[in-house]
């Protein structure tokens, strides 16, 4: 199982372990992460689960989709050039690793 | 409010869903203290429930993706989760409720967060072996079943959980068919640009829809459904039949307390009914809404933005530092592969500009009201419905034409 690690709002780091197909936001909100809401749960509608994805792995994302891109330019905090909704994530094996910025505010 | 005694302040929650569970968690991130005992009347965890009429029905979500927060949540902030647990009845002058099972409990706080529950299909037949509503998991649990071996299905209310259901099942291979009682569908929160769109997208994905028409009875053989009988007198084959013609409020409690209600448990934008100390959240308050054209009348949205933020608010109050609730009520449907996304109230007098060509699938709808920007909704755009959002809040003024000319940015406007 590839593992994440969460960097929090308040600087310390949450790694957990998630299965393979499972999707960074998913990961976040079963293993209780906090600053990740994602209101509408997935479905792409509300860009609550806005994270930063840090620039060593952010290379190795699949390109963010129309809709995505398009949420994005409503995230409550500031839009970085690594910012990505963690629905659209999902985990493949090469993830394994992954360090992930948790934002200041979702809403 | 503060409670008379030196022990910790204890906050009882009736519903354990959306409204519920935001309320406790905000209550404990602004520090509340006390004890928070959260009631649900259903064996599981706190889910999500978006994806039972879409993602789940479709196979794309499984039932152990579908938990709102983590088990470890619950502990960690201290929330006690009641499962498969009726609170019976509430005494607000007493401070005490009591529970199915005959206990009591005193409480400084309580908040019904009850929700609402499917509205039952009044013509003869409702009862019938194949007939579903769909508002829980189980619900969606049997639905998926029946499915499985279903081949015709009639959908009877084209709102949304109706046409999600729809759209889930079509995409599945059933042969289904919408019956919609009025002339339009989704008529109460789309506006008909939307409507027209959303009817042609069902029809090509070879979704009959049949608006102006009436179910007459539903049929059956040895006890299963076999038909629908419209009152034109058509008669409609089925072996389902998916009822979706809304929801009431579970208000019996406070009805039964004499809180005053009025489709739903009237409360202000901090939650509070008209018994102290008794909050309401979620799909069973009515609350007035500053962006409906209405204003103050109290307007019952079945929304989970809704539920959050009214919890919120809420939250905010027993915590000693209270901030209504203002929010703009936004939500959103999935049918295929079109993101509908709504954000503000509309109302039928509404000045309406599209942006957009709808033919291509991807549109906007803007409704303007008093000259400003009341209403945006949105079809696969959804950067205008996170626009839009803004725009609400803001009330930001515009005139129609300018608004209409293509080569317009709508984002010059943002308030800053």
């Amino acid at each position: 199982m590839p593992t994440i690690h969460f960097v929090l709002k308040d600087g310390n780091t949450r790694s957990v372990d998630a299965p393979i197909g499972q999707s960074v936001m998913e990961a976040a909100i079963l293993n209780n992460v906090r600053g990740i809401d994602a209101e509408c749960g997935g479905c792409a509608s509300c860009a609550t689960c806005h994270v930063y994805v840090d620039p060593a792995y952010f290379e190795r994302l699949p390109e963010p989709d129309d809709m995505e891109r398009e949420l994005l330019e409503g995230v409550a905090a500031e839009r970085r050039p690594t910012s990505r909704l963690s629905c659209q994530i999902a985990l493949v094996a090469e993830l394994d690793g992954l360090v992930i910025h948790v934002p200041a505010t979702q809403a | 409010m503060s409670p008379l005694s030196s022990t910790p302040p204890t906050l009882a929650i009736v519903g354990a869903s959306y409204a519920g569970v935001q309320l406790a968690a905000s209550a404990r991130d602004a520090g509340f203290g006390g004890r928070i005992l959260m009631f649900g009347d259903e064996p599981h965890l706190p889910y999500q429930r978006p994806p039972l009429s879409k993602g789940l029905l479709t196979g794309k979500t499984t039932v152990a993706a579908l938990a709102l927060k983590s088990a470890d949540f619950y502990r960690e902030a201290r929330i006690e989760h009641v499962p498969d647990m009726r609170v019976s009845h509430i005494d607000p002058a007493a401070h005490r409720l009591t529970l199915a099972d005959g206990s009591t409990l005193a409480w400084d706080w309580l908040a019904l967060a009850t929700g609402a529950r499917c509205r039952a299909l009044p013509m003869p037949g409702a009862g019938l072996q194949g007939v579903h509503a769909l508002r829980s998991l189980d619900d969606a649990l049997a639905l998926d079943e029946a499915a499985h071996k279903g081949k015709r299905v009639c959908v009877i209310g084209g709102g949304f959980i109706g046409l999600e259901v729809a759209a889930a099942l079509a995409g599945r291979g059933l042969e289904v068919t919408v019956v919609e009682l009025g002339s339009r569908l989704l008529s109460r929160a789309v506006t008909p640009e939307i409507s027209r769109f959303v009817a042609s997208l069902h029809a090509a994905h070879g979704v009959r829809v049949l608006c102006n028409s009436a179910v007459q009875a539903i049929h059956g053989h040895a006890g299963k459904v076999s038909a629908v009988e419209l009152e034109s007198g058509e008669c409609l084959g089925c072996d389902l039949v998916v009822a979706g013609i809304g929801v009431v409020p579970n208000d019996e409690l406070a009805r039964a307390a004499g809180i005053v209600c009025a489709n739903g448990i009237v409360t202000d934008a901090l939650g509070r009914t008209s018994a102290p100390g008794v909050l309401a959240i979620g799909d069973c308050a009515a609350t007035p809404n500053p962006h409906a054209a209405e204003p103050d009348t109290p307007l019952r949205l079945e929304s989970i933005q809704v539920a959050n933020d009214l919890a919120r608010a809420a939250a905010s109050l027993i915590a000693g530092q209270p901030q209504a609730c203002i929010a703009v009520p936004w939500f959103w449907s999935d049918q295929y592969d079109a993101k509908l996304q709504m954000a503000g109230l509309m109302s039928p007098t509404d000045d309406v500009v599209v942006r957009g060509d709808p033919a291509s699938g991807r549109f906007s709808v803007f409704c303007l009201r008093d000259g400003c920007i009341a209403a945006v909704q949105t079809v696969s755009r959804p950067a205008d419905h996170m626009l839009g959002r803004k725009l609400v809040a803001a009330r930001t003024a515009i005139a129609a034409d300018t608004l209409a000319d293509p080569d317009f940015d709508p984002r010059t406007l943002i308030p800053r």
